[in-house]
């Protein structure tokens, strides 16, 4: 199902998994969001780049309405279309709570629920209602494989989540983001609290991970953009400046902007 | 560094530490007013009144004669209070807690109500006592009951647990509020799943002050025609002839602790005053009871959350 957007990815055979289109978005009075548009690609891995401040959470956070939950925050131009049911996350029609059930997030600090690690992976599939002793252990098992702890937790699935290491609570984050089988997972700056060995761990889960979900990732580290995403896209003070494949984004940017940040000049 | 420059400087450490020692006596002074004069008067409550304590005074009904007098009514009734006023306060102070917290818009008509609960915790008590005359004792015709005593000081603790809720609630990061909301949940979910099993260690909390301060409360309960003499214990559920049902006991004339020792001590005879220190001790004592249980169920509440 593809769609033609404005950006052009110049790669053959990608599915569009989603579309963002001139998004406005505010915090109050300030403009956080100015006309961003960007496609998020199936079965790829797309990350943001960009300086401090320069909205990139703010975007990773509409895509499942985190914004929604404080007052003063308002979307207040274009949309995010999800693919293939051409569904615009930010209309006021659609429940913010059917979006975070299709769409997941990792957030930035590990932030494992108080209980143990079976109930933290669970959690997403008793919100979907499911009930049945042996299909969550089951889903519960196969969602710590699929984020590579099962063989650190396997023995010990009713001690408390906070009990891990930091990258273990950071892959239980994942396996739970993951349990309920979702179509995109949102990661926020997901290893700026690790060590360097937690986030080379991470990293190549992501990896893995795009075979069985469209992933989106803000970094702060562009060499991690550069290791593990398909695409990336440039932005500078709420504006979109460049969204390219991930090479030609580092190896020759087409805007000058994007340049000096890629090369430290600025930023 | 030469060895006057040395001096110079051990001598203005010298004189600067000078202030340590004056505001540690200070502080120690402090502690001692406020700890001293709490000892001494629960020392002097003891002396005088646990020799007076025995089996008999915990199982006698008040009498003319102090050494037959006991607190059998008085220590019934503050527990059936207690429960009665725990049973209204907690329910409606942790609802109004979450819901200002989570459900509740952010706008000016919250912050007032904000301000309001705020301010409604420092009305004297006696005021919550008028209103209750009024409202639960006439207008509802409960009564001069042990449930017009227990809503009355319901709604005296029930600003203290309403703003023990919130605290505790806000205590809970942000990162976990957030986790659960992008796993799916609604609001209410979030609650019962997250909000509510993590605060709970913060809300007994100030459920537990409330409550040590609402025992210890006589202007309220004389305001609203508590007897000071009570020779009876509120019906058994079943008990009697015809038969009491299960609530009756809610309808009964009652006394409670601090009644009881009020009624003592404006006695003349000194052997009364050893009664009012007897009760008192007592009244202290479950209070104390009540403090200790709350640490203790809050450390193991407390055991298994880490953020």
């Amino acid at each position: 199902m593809q769609i033609p957007t404005g950006t052009e990815p110049g790669v053959e055979g990608v599915v569009l998994k989603a579309d963002v289109r001139d998004l406005d978005f505010y915090y109050g009075a300030f403009h956080a969001l100015k006309k961003v548009s960007m496609p998020i690609h199936d079965h790829k891995v797309t990350a943001l780049i960009g300086p401090s401040g320069c909205g990139k959470s703010t975007l990773l956070r509409c895509f499942n309405r985190m914004h929604d939950l404080y007052p003063g925050n308002r979307y207040a131009g274009g949309g995010i279309v999800l693919y293939p049911d051409n569904t615009n996350l930010l209309s006021p029609d659609v429940d913010p709570i059917e979006v975070r059930m299709r769409i997941s997030m990792v957030f930035q600090k590990p932030n494992p629920f108080p209980k143990s690690i079976f109930e933290n992976v669970a959690y997403s599939l008793r919100v979907r209602g499911m009930r049945n002793k042996n299909e969550l252990d089951d889903r519960v098992e196969a969602a710590l494989k699929e984020a590579a702890l099962w063989n650190e937790v396997s023995g010990r699935l009713k001690e408390l989540g906070a009990n891990l290491s930091g990258g273990q609570q950071q892959r239980l984050c994942i396996a739970r983001a993951l349990a309920s089988d979702p179509e995109i997972i949102l990661f926020d700056e997901p290893t700026s609290a690790l060590d360097p060995i937690a986030t080379a761990s991470i990293e190549e889960l992501i990896i893995e991970l795009k075979e069985k979900v469209t992933i989106l990732i803000v970094t702060h580290n562009m060499q991690q953009a550069a290791r593990i995403s398909d695409f990336t896209a440039y932005m500078y003070l709420g504006e979109m400046i460049e969204f390219g494949v991930t090479d030609q984004i580092f190896i020759k940017p087409k805007k000058k902007a994007t340049e000096d940040y890629i090369t430290g000049r600025f930023g | 560094m030469n060895a006057d420059k040395l001096q110079r400087i051990r001598s203005i450490i010298l004189r600067a530490k000078r202030w340590d020692l004056f505001f540690t006596l200070l502080g120690i002074l402090s502690l001692m007013v406020g700890v001293l004069t709490f000892t001494v008067l629960f020392v002097d409550m003891a002396i005088q009144g646990v020799p007076r304590l025995n089996l008999d005074f915990f199982t006698s009904f008040p009498s003319r004669r102090a050494a037959n007098a006991g607190i059998l009514s008085a220590w019934v009734g503050t527990v059936l209070v207690m429960l009665l006023t725990a049973l209204a306060a907690v329910p409606l102070g942790v609802a109004a807690g979450v819901y200002l917290e989570e459900y509740a818009p952010k706008n000016w008509i919250t912050d007032i109500i904000e301000i309001n609960i705020s301010n409604l915790a420092g009305i004297p008590s006696i005021v919550y006592g008028l209103l209750a005359l009024g409202l639960f004792v006439y207008y509802f015709g409960f009564g001069q009951s042990i449930l017009s005593a227990g809503l009355t000081l319901a709604l005296l603790i029930l600003p203290v647990i309403i703003v023990a809720t919130r605290e505790a609630i806000r205590a809970i990061p942000q990162s976990i509020h957030e986790g659960s909301y992008a796993c799916g949940a609604t609001t209410w979910q979030t609650v019962r799943d997250h909000i509510l099993p993590y605060s709970s260690a913060g809300i007994l909390t100030g459920v537990i002050i409330g409550m040590a301060r609402a025992i210890g409360e006589t202007a309220p309960i004389i305001t609203i025609g508590a007897l000071t003499f009570i020779a009876f214990l509120p019906p058994a559920p079943f008990s009697g002839e015809p038969p009491a049902g299960l609530f009756d006991w809610i309808f009964a004339p009652f006394t409670v602790m601090p009644i009881q020792m009020f009624n003592w001590t404006s006695r003349p005879e000194a052997a009364f005053a050893v009664n009012a220190a007897a009760a008192g001790f007592v009244l202290v004592f479950m209070t104390l009871a009540m403090n200790g249980l709350a640490i203790y169920v809050r450390y193991r509440l407390r055991k298994n959350i880490k953020w």
